[in-house]
């Protein structure tokens, strides 16, 4: 029995005088406890979006969203606001991309710990006090008895990250949502928050969805990959399947066009040509098929369906061979 | 005439060549391309290939840009110093692409901001093509800026969003006496754009009517339009989506290859610089840590920091990422207002050693081949005399 389970979601955002706009198009997976699940894609491919209606933090108005996410036998999208909240922050953890503008600048950091302790698991104010500064130290905060009365603006950027991860796994939530938590900071800060979840992760055996256009950290991070390209789920395979023989000429084509450490220099990158900007309509054929370098008159006209294809969920009419580099290359 | 404008006419082709033949304001503006590009005005390369053996283009000798950090209202009195560029030495040769990287704070924009006098260094030197450029003012620094061009991070606040791209290409040439008569600057517009891959029809749109690419193209285009010599890039593909980063990338280094243009690349992301760079240098706390080739630098890095700073990068590939043996680095970047005696690196060093480390500054120095590190035991970490030993953070307040 999965942990979550999100079917056939879809979030259609509705504004007077515009067209409705579909950014999250029947998206399907699934997260086994202590799994490490990711959501890769570039910006506009819907990947935040998913977690926010999965957490329930689309607002009500403007957003509809279909579908459904069961979570251990609960369907979020029909719980009541205050149901929500109370899964939100003790089953259900989410960190954010930027610390600085998730953080309460006038609260000290202590405060906004304590404040879900006492909520979701009654603890008096002292003890929440004890906890809070085990869980800065946990994280690896220097000095957590002092920093507890800090203030946001007073941390670096990496240790503001760290204190929201103390906020998020403060419950000890069965899944914690991280929404690209280290695109704002350095390498080497990113090496440390993501050697820190994956600590943390496969101590507690929390599930962790991890959202990010970093492919490079998908690759160390999780155990199955979904790439979303325009809304929709256009490849989802075990890691090593996906990197090792991506077979969706679009991830085939991110892992061309990005340049590698460890790659010999001097060889061109390929990139996909075009911009997002290009896509057509997925009911009139493959989104993609004005930068597929595969595409025929068939990804023109006809929507390709996501199937079972060489172990693995594959959303295309030509898929790159196996063993085979996309061959013509850029503009 | 120099090769350097024996180059760049390349661009404009014909098109120049017509211009002087243009009867009403054909003397004129070759007159003011001649004083933009000769040796008459000092600002430009003294005499025909005298620069130096290595034909080197930049040189910068003990680069220093100092923030004062003001306190008071009425009487304002200096209490201390941001160290955001301390003593910087190098050298960028014609031709070449050179790689700054370093994490954020360290100083690597201040420092390509300084080398351009976009911000006043308060102290050494920065020769451009055997120019002092920190001594030149006025008219003089006005007209030398034609030669050094800038392309920004951001391409939608760097630039003007009530402009057309006409307006915005067309800016800069005018400015410089490069703008020479209708039609000629129309096919040199033109041929910009093509050059950048832009269609003809994107001179009458404006910023906002582009995606994030296509505007950072238009950035080129208008760096381009001076016809430099040397282009500064400051994070010029971190605002961008990744499939769109190789375009660009892509378009950075066929542009070199075809006007022979010298780059100054800035940048967070290792791999985009190892991928674009010739040589690299490597940046903490104002100062460089270590220099080399780009290929040699990633294959035997020797200074801790650099070790620590390529072990972090992922790699998209599993197998990779499963065996990779990361440095981990604890504790922040110390503030520049305030950084550590002796090594900088030494509060965060793994390989820290009881002498030296805390007390003297180390220099850059030669350890053969042109690979410059500032690390006092570089030799012994690199034989394994000396191992790696846990270090515990120290408080880092941002502000302080």
């Amino acid at each position: 029995m999965a942990l979550l389970d999100v079917r056939d979601l879809s979030v259609v955002f509705k504004r007077k005088g515009t067209r409705p706009f579909t950014a999250v198009d029947g998206v399907s997976f699934s997260v086994e406890p202590g799994q490490t699940v990711g959501l890769v894609g570039e910006s506009g491919s819907g990947k935040s979006v998913t977690s926010l209606a999965i957490m329930g933090l689309l607002p009500k108005r403007g957003a509809e969203i279909s579908g459904s996410v069961t979570f251990e036998d609960t369907e979020l999208l029909t719980l009541s606001d205050k149901q929500l909240r109370d899964r939100r922050g003790r089953d259900l953890g989410m960190v954010f991309q930027d610390p600085l503008s998730s953080l309460n600048p006038v609260i000290t950091i202590g405060l906004q710990i304590t404040e879900v302790l006492e909520r979701h698991r009654g603890m008096s104010r002292k003890e929440a006090r004890v906890e809070a500064a085990e869980l800065l130290d946990r994280v690896g905060l220097p000095d957590p008895q002092r920093r507890i009365d800090e203030y946001p603006h007073q941390l670096s950027g990496g240790m503001r990250q760290r204190v929201l991860i103390a906020i998020a796994l403060a419950c000890r939530p069965k899944l914690l949502i991280a929404d690209e938590p280290t695109t704002a900071l350095d390498v080497t800060i990113q090496a440390q928050i993501l050697s820190l979840l994956s600590e943390l992760v496969s101590e507690t055996d929390t599930a962790l969805i991890m959202i990010t256009h970093d492919l490079g950290v998908v690759a160390g991070l999780c155990d199955d990959v979904n790439v979303m390209y325009g809304g929709r789920i256009v490849e989802q395979a075990q890691r090593h399947d996906l990197f090792q023989r991506s077979r969706h000429p679009y991830t085939h084509g991110l892992l061309q066009s990005i340049p590698r450490l460890d790659a010999p220099r001097g060889e061109p990158l390929t990139p996909i040509r075009g911009s997002v900007s290009d896509n057509i309509e997925w009911e009139q054929g493959c989104a993609f098929a004005p930068r597929c370098p595969n595409a025929t008159d068939v990804c023109w006209s006809e929507p390709p369906e996501l199937k079972a294809d060489d172990g693995r969920m594959l959303r295309c009419h030509n898929p790159v061979a196996i063993g085979d580099a996309v061959t013509e290359g850029a503009l | 005439m120099t090769d350097e404008t024996a180059t760049t006419t390349d661009v404009t082709g014909t098109e120049t060549a017509a211009t002087g033949a243009t009867p009403e304001d054909g003397d004129v503006t070759g007159a003011q391309v001649a004083g933009a590009a000769g040796p008459d005005d000092g600002t430009s390369r003294s005499g025909d290939g005298a620069a130096g053996g290595d034909d080197v283009l930049v040189t910068v000798e003990g680069l220093e840009v100092h923030f004062p950090i003001k306190r008071g209202i009425v009487l304002e009195r200096t209490v201390g110093y941001v160290y955001a560029v301390d003593g910087v030495d190098l050298t960028i040769r014609r031709g070449e692409t050179y790689g700054l990287v370093g994490e954020s704070g360290c100083g690597k924009t201040t420092l390509g901001r300084g080398l351009l006098r976009l911000v006043e260094p308060t102290g050494g030197r920065v020769v451009f093509d055997d120019i002092d450029v920190s001594t030149l003012k006025g008219e003089r620094l006005r007209k030398s800026r034609r030669r050094m061009q800038m392309i920004f991070q951001d391409p939608l606040s760097s630039l003007d969003p009530r402009q057309s791209v006409e307006s915005i290409l067309i800016e800069g040439m005018r400015a410089h006496g490069l703008d020479s008569g209708k039609e000629s600057t129309r096919a040199r517009l033109v041929e910009l754009l093509d050059s950048v891959g832009l269609p003809e029809s994107a001179l009458h749109k404006y910023p906002h009517e582009f995606s994030g690419g296509q505007r950072q193209r238009i950035g080129i285009a208008r760096a381009l339009a001076v016809e430099p010599d040397l282009i500064v890039a400051d994070e010029p593909v971190s605002a961008l989506d990744v499939s769109v980063q190789a375009q660009v990338l892509n378009l950075l280094e066929e542009l070199q290859q075809r006007l022979g243009l010298t780059y100054l690349v800035i940048a967070h992301d290792l791999a985009v610089v190892r991928h674009i760079s010739d040589r690299i240098g490597v940046m903490y706390l104002g100062s460089l840590v270590e220099e080399a080739s780009s290929d040699e630098m990633y294959a035997e890095p020797m200074h801790p920091y650099t070790k620590a700073l390529l072990s972090a990068v992922p790699v998209p590939d599993p197998t990779v990422e499963d065996e990779r043996e990361q440095i981990l680095l604890t504790g922040d970047l110390p503030s520049p207002a305030n950084p550590p005696t002796g090594c900088r690196f030494h509060t965060r060093c793994p390989w820290k050693q009881e002498t030296l480390c805390d007390t003297d500054r180390p220099q850059l120095r030669d350890v053969g081949g042109g690979h410059r590190v500032a690390c006092h035991y570089a030799e012994d970490i690199l034989a394994g005399r000396i191992t790696s030993h846990e270090v515990e953070p120290e408080l880092v307040h941002p502000d302080s």
